[in-house]
């Protein structure tokens, strides 16, 4: 298969960026999507350009390092999938593929089509976690939980950190982030003592960041390659206002 | 020169020893701890819970890793489980049951102590693991379901969809985060340690580059942890991540810590088949598949018939064959192996012919496509994603690959290198596998050094210490850090043809040729011979490796070729270590030592010892010092491992 290529190059965060032109050739259609980018990158090196600047780690989906938005769409088309497990089988021969990093305001471009995304890290920090300390916990089946929520909080606590929610929505919301971590916690009676505190917490982180609002559009659900549902979104909003009426009335 | 390799393992009776270890060890008083700063390099699974323990219990905590963040580590891609003899399901598990199947599965080439404490401190684990929230799978009744896996014959592993490994690294990295925002933790995310920093022999600190800005930085701390995982990259195709690499310990061997066992790689059973010449990486499908799924290959050779045409009387079922008491659940190696033979005799399956079946017929037959759905669902779509085959209609197609490396540094019972202060957790060391690791031991051994045995251990080291941090800027740091730097203007000045990719590519492909599944004295002669004439290659100005950009920005040719320039020189020691290894035992299969049936062929009375190498240099008359810690067995009577 032969594809031609529009791929964001930006030398640095400081410099301007632009979409530059490629053509590549002879492309398997059992090859990934990066490892597509790994053979344009060979030719790259061949010709004295610098190779594109994408990342990745684990290439199977869970790590969530990949962070590609192809033609328009967080991830490609192939949701629910992260940009690794795409394959160009599913794209028509000859098409032309726009390469451009995920759009976010709170994730700066470190180069071509790598970003930072720090951003999620600290929301996790002001407060997605129960604290347990090391060597106090008691016997783990001395708290049975029922199946239905332990499979909930799991649903949710797939989520894997892409930030392609945030990329998704035209808010750039980290809405569907935020409260896949706030409801797996909640969902949990290991999670209760600091289920008000944690909420708080990181919903003001997430404003602080500069993340916009959810306005229902559901883009984030629709790329997520963990399938995260948007409903967590709905228990994340409960758990905020309960806990801000609480806090208000000094609980 | 080193003297005698000493484990420092406690006297007593085995089931005595860690707690006796316990109760002598030195502590550190908690107004003490704030004046010591350990650095941590690596967030995974080890990394994570010991930068999260040792913060929580009030030490100054340095957290490095190479990725964005300490929740991307690789651990997260593990799928199966995690080991604890709880025995919730009743069926006659126990702490000394999960010894003895670790160390039997590691065919008699582990520390005894060490592995009973790893069975012993298995259950805290899951204990911590729930309090923290990780939602493992559960009963309909609420408590906590079990599977069982290769190399067992009880269910004891404890699982969390085919996502374990991501939901264990979360739990760690949430402590992690909640430590990051209490500040005894200061994270150091796309940072890699390119450098060990000793000072009077003490290991006291790390160079390292910043991967987004090119800065070099010393650091200074009383204890530096390496947690950088294991070195399956060398082979190039593994189903490692990519970034995953040698560089921090074998950084460390060059400054004089023994490299243990290196030749102990792990080929793991099921992985989807190699595909095309381009592919980056290989996707595992987890052990736990060979719960319900049966192995088989067509009886005849070359038989090209779509599997569901061939009849099961021309099917051969081969390990439950030629185990019948372990069938499919047989150990790692030994079912790798036994794929291997079979592709190896023609009736390999799928285009390449290196491949076997993985079939749920039956399984769905028995229990319904529902319930096969819910148990491996996500692995199914994982599976058709990469083939576009459909595995509820066809059977799977797989074949090993590389996936975990059993060797790594030596370290004592207090985890402690030969370098004091140098302390190594994790997939990084050696200690705890021998020479083949069973299916969820690994995120059992991560957390067990991390969370439960490196916060005791390290206080025996740190309590000798106060006041003794040097300052960054002391002539030794000062020598790493030009040394660096002179080593990276060096490879940006290379100026070659060749990617990064292509050589670390031909070394994997001869390291997989000689030094894979099966070995023997000539091809690994031959790699030892090769392996420094591609080392050559990379580093000359005819032909060698291109490095594009430069050092003080953001450059992952640049980073890639560091780590490949380690895996040249690593590459070799691993030929050189199963070299000298002249028997077969676990993953180590030595084709001139194999039974009448083609099984590994141990030999106790040369080789029931560790191999620990000292370096001596990259010339050819700089050959490693190999060092021997005998193994004492004082519990277990070393049986040939069947498992018939």
């Amino acid at each position: 298969m032969n594809f031609k290529l529009k791929i964001w190059r930006q030398p640095s965060a400081a410099s301007k960026g632009e979409l530059r032109r490629y053509e590549i050739e002879k492309i398997s259609a059992n090859t990934s999507f990066l490892e597509m980018l790994d053979i344009l990158n060979e030719q790259l090196i061949k010709s004295g350009e610098e190779p594109v600047a994408f990342d990745s780690d684990c290439r199977e989906g869970i790590c969530g390092t990949c962070s590609l938005t192809i033609n328009g769409e967080a991830h490609g088309p192939a949701h629910p999938a992260a940009a690794c497990q795409l394959y160009m089988r599913q794209f028509k021969d000859g098409e032309t593929i726009t390469v451009e990093p995920f759009r976010v305001r709170s994730f700066p471009i470190i180069k071509d089509l790598v970003i930072n995304r720090g951003a999620l890290d600290r929301i996790v920090q002001a407060g997605g976690f129960i604290s347990a300390r090391t060597g106090s916990a008691p016997e783990a089946n001395s708290t049975p939980i029922p199946k239905h929520n332990s499979d909930l909080a799991m649903e949710a606590a797939a989520c894997i950190g892409c930030g392609a929610c945030a990329a998704a929505c035209p808010n750039a919301s980290a809405m569907l982030f935020t409260s896949a971590k706030i409801s797996h916690l909640a969902l949990l009676p290991q999670g209760q003592a600091e289920r008000s505190r944690r909420v708080l917490g990181m919903v003001r982180q997430m404003d602080a960041e500069g993340f916009g609002n959810c306005t229902n559009t559901y883009e984030c659900e629709a790329v997520c390659p963990a399938e995260i549902s948007a409903s967590f979104i709905a228990k994340m909003n409960r758990e905020y206002a309960i806990a801000s009426l609480r806090d208000r009335l000094g609980e | 020169m080193i003297g005698s390799l000493e484990s420092k393992t406690p006297d007593g009776p085995l089931p005595e020893k860690w707690r006796k270890h316990q109760n002598n060890s030195k502590l550190v008083a908690p107004n003490n701890r704030r004046r010591f700063e350990i650095i941590i390099v690596g967030t995974g699974l080890a990394g994570g819970s010991a930068a999260a323990t040792l913060g929580e219990q009030g030490y100054n905590v340095k957290s490095f890793c190479y990725q964005d963040s300490a929740r991307r580590a690789h651990s997260i891609a593990a799928q199966g489980g995690i080991n604890a003899a709880k025995n919730y399901p009743n069926d006659g598990d126990s702490v000394y049951r999960l010894f003895y199947d670790t160390i039997k599965g590691g065919d008699f080439r582990s520390r005894e102590a060490n592995v009973y404490r790893l069975a012993e401190v298995a259950n805290l684990i899951i204990d911590q693991c729930v309090e923290q929230g990780v939602p493992f799978a559960r009963e309909y009744g609420g408590l906590l379901a079990n599977r069982s896996f290769g190399g067992a014959q009880v269910s004891r592993t404890f699982y969390a969809r085919g996502q374990t490994g991501q939901q264990l690294l979360l739990g760690a990295y949430q402590a992690l985060s909640r430590q990051v925002a209490a500040g005894t933790v200061r994270m150091f995310p796309q940072t890699e340690m390119l450098d060990l920093v000793l000072v009077e022999g003490h290991a006291k600190g790390i160079i390292t580059r910043n991967l987004v800005t090119g800065k070099i930085e010393a650091h200074a701390a009383d204890a530096v942890v390496l947690a950088s995982g294991g070195y399956g990259n060398v082979f190039y195709l593994s189903t490692n991540a990519r970034g995953c690499n040698v560089t921090a310990t074998y950084r460390a061997y060059k400054k004089g810590a023994l490299f243990a066992n290196p030749c102990y790689t792990q080929i793991h059973p099921t992985c989807i088949p190699v595909s095309g010449q381009h592919q980056s990486k290989l996707t595992l499908m987890s052990e736990s598949l060979r719960n319900d799924g049966r192995v088989w290959v067509p009886k005849k050779e070359h038989d090209r018939r779509s599997p569901n045409e061939i009849p099961d009387s021309e099917r051969d079922y081969y390990l439950e064959r030629k185990y019948p008491s372990f069938g499919n659940l047989s150990p790692r190696d030994i079912s790798s192996r036994a794929a291997k033979e079979v592709c190896d005799e023609g009736r390999g399956v799928g285009e390449t012919g290196r491949g076997v079946y993985l079939d749920f017929k039956d399984a769905i037959g028995r229990l319904g496509e529902n319930t096969i759905r819910e148990r491996y669902g996500n692995l199914f779509d994982i599976y058709e994603r990469i083939t576009g085959e459909d595995a509820y209609e066809k059977p799977m197609r797989i074949y090993p690959a590389v996936h975990y490396t059993m060797g790594g540094l030596w370290v004592d019972y207090n985890l402690m290198s030969n370098l004091p202060g140098l302390h190594v957790i994790g997939e990084a060391n050696f200690s705890d596998h021998g020479a083949n690791r069973l299916g969820a031991s690994a995120l059992m051994q991560g957390l067990a050094d991390g969370y439960f045995v490196l916060p005791y251990t390290l206080p025996n080291y740190l309590a000798g210490q106060i006041g003794k941090r040097p300052a960054a800027d002391h002539p030794d740091f000062k020598k790493a850090e030009g040394e660096v730097r002179a080593r990276i203007k060096h490879m940006l000045d290379i100026d070659g043809t060749r990617s990064v990719d292509s050589f670390h590519r031909e070394l994997g492909l001869l390291l997989w040729d000689k030094c894979g599944m099966a070995r023997n004295a000539a091809g690994l002669q031959e790699a030892i011979e090769r392996i420094p004439r591609l080392r050559q290659e990379f580093w000359s100005p005819n032909g060698g490796v291109s490095v594009l950009g430069n050092g003080e920005t953001f450059n992952q040719s640049l980073e890639r070729a560091g780590r490949v320039a380690d895996f040249l020189e690593f590459g070799e020691l691993m030929c050189r270590d199963a070299l000298a290894r002249d028997e077969s035992c676990g993953a180590h299969f030595r084709e001139e030592h194999q039974t009448g049936e083609g099984e590994a062929l141990r030999d106790d009375e040369k080789f029931a010892d560790v191999f620990a190498w000292e370096y001596q240099g990259n010339g050819k008359s700089a050959e490693p010092i190999l060092h021997r810690e005998p193994l004492v067995f004082d519990s277990v009577h070393l049986a040939q491992r069947s498992y018939k």
